[in-house]
């Protein structure tokens, strides 16, 4: 089973076309690294594979499952980690992810394994208004890992952590989690380095689909011009 | 993959929101506060010091009514702007055990404002003694509550999308929240009557009823289509 198949994804918003004719296939366990200047449509295509928006043509399986006629059964396989932290600003860590472990049926106990694994104890009951933006963006890794997902949906997760941050972070959603992953990243550098496949964007059009060796740099270059 | 269980969904939505109420009060002090001013300006301004039966019953649901939509308005508002909706409908839980949490916090919400608001009106306004009215304006305010938490909690979710949320929201509640004025307006006048109060026609708990029943279906049906895409 692959954790990922689209055939001609298409996802317009009014008469914009923001995704068009995506066709991919992503095997269990590895990564596909998405590439593409500003409104390209990652953030799109995350969405959709994330059962958040429905795909206005094309079809699409995630995790085994057609969507979105079996959206139900593949929530709660699915991390996301978006721009979003998705966690409310009032509430403490703790508080947050209490909330997201009730959502996804997960027992107490995994909340501390999950704080523990970003080193974020300590600072687990102060309300996540007076956390930094790196603290938040780690409680954010804890939600997206609370539940186990089989399938990491990752947009720039890197992003405001600073290097030891992302040192603790990495073995958790980088390649050695040994989950399959679609990470969406504006370092093609770094992205390229992790990825198994790589899918470019333009105006939500696939550039290309390639292994990263099979890429050249012009190639890439032509997504941000 | 199993579901989380709806009951258990519910309670840590309903004690989320009001941890977050808690937190911040953006909502009850100002619930609180206007019902109290209204009664305060209906008091003056129609220089009206006591007032009985019908009009005692329209001033206190007029004010508990609009006091209601200062939170109706706000209840979708922190899932909305910090990512709670997409964080909910990420998961496996099912999509009515929203809806449940919102009319639980509305209700909560309503039981709070009158604990206020009542004795406010009773001392600024009502000419009979609350003492007597008391055992029939509970059933009154239980059943008129439900009916505004239920309307509330499926027309803020469709306000919150919109751009004018503050607009919309009123907007769209205040004529479902005409049917529900009525009933009530119509069950607590008896009950305001002075010097002593009569019984309640039968038909105004009856109808209130049948209206939160069909309004509470309606909600369940519309409300998985408000949340997905």
């Amino acid at each position: 089973m692959s954790a990922l198949e689209a055939r001609g994804l298409t996802r317009r918003y009014g008469e914009r076309i923001a995704l068009a004719d995506v066709t991919l296939t992503l095997e269990q366990g590895q990564t596909l690294a998405v590439l593409g200047s500003n409104g390209a449509g990652k953030t799109t295509l995350l969405r959709v594979l994330a059962t958040l928006l429905r795909p206005h043509a094309g079809e699409l399986s995630v995790l085994g499952h057609p969507l979105p006629g079996e959206s139900w059964a593949v929530r709660g396989r699915i991390g996301l980690l978006g721009h979003e932290p998705m966690l409310y600003r009032e509430l403490t860590a703790r508080e947050n992810l209490r909330l997201h472990g009730a959502l996804h049926g997960v027992a107490a106990e995994r909340i501390g394994e999950v704080l523990a694994a970003v080193a974020l104890e300590r600072r687990a009951d102060e309300p996540l208004r007076t956390l930094s933006r790196g603290l938040v963006q780690r409680v954010a890794v804890c939600r997206t890992l609370l539940h186990a997902p089989d399938l990491l949906l990752l947009d720039e997760p890197l992003a405001n952590l600073d290097p030891a941050a992302r040192e603790i972070v990495e073995p958790l959603i980088g390649r050695s989690s040994g989950k399959a992953r679609v990470l969406v990243s504006h370092e093609p550098a770094a992205a390229l380095a992790e990825a198994d496949l790589v899918l470019g964007l333009i105006r939500g059009r696939p550039a290309f689909l390639s292994a990263p060796a099979e890429l050249d740099d012009a190639a890439v270059a032509e997504l941000y011009r | 993959m199993s579901r989380p269980r709806s009951a258990t969904v519910v309670v840590a939505l309903l004690r989320a929101q009001l941890r977050l109420e808690l937190r911040t009060f953006e909502s009850l002090p100002a619930m609180c506060l206007f019902a109290v001013t209204t009664f305060v300006l209906f008091h003056f301004g129609l220089n009206v010091f006591q007032m009985s039966s019908d009009l005692a019953s329209g001033v206190l649901w007029v004010t508990l009514l609009l006091a209601a939509l200062l939170g109706i308005n706000r209840i979708y508002v922190a899932d909305a702007e910090q990512g709670g909706f997409d964080g909910f409908l990420l998961s496996p839980a099912e999509r009515s055990t929203m809806l449940v949490a919102k009319i639980l916090v509305l209700l909560v919400y309503m039981a709070i404002v009158e604990l206020v608001a009542v004795p406010a009106f009773a001392i600024l306004l009502l000419e009979p003694s609350l003492w007597n009215a008391f055992p029939g304006l509970l059933g009154v305010l239980a059943l008129g509550n439900l009916g505004i938490a239920v309307i509330g909690a499926l027309v803020g979710a469709l306000a919150v999308r919109t751009q004018a949320r503050d607009l919309i929201g009123p907007l769209m509640s205040l004529p479902l929240l005409v049917p529900v004025l009525i009933c009530v307006a119509g069950w607590t006048a008896p009950l305001f009557r002075y010097p002593e109060a009569v019984g309640v026609a039968v038909r105004w708990p009856l109808v209130l009823a049948l209206y939160d029943a069909i309004f509470g279906l309606i909600a369940f049906a519309l409300f998985d289509f408000l949340l997905e895409d």
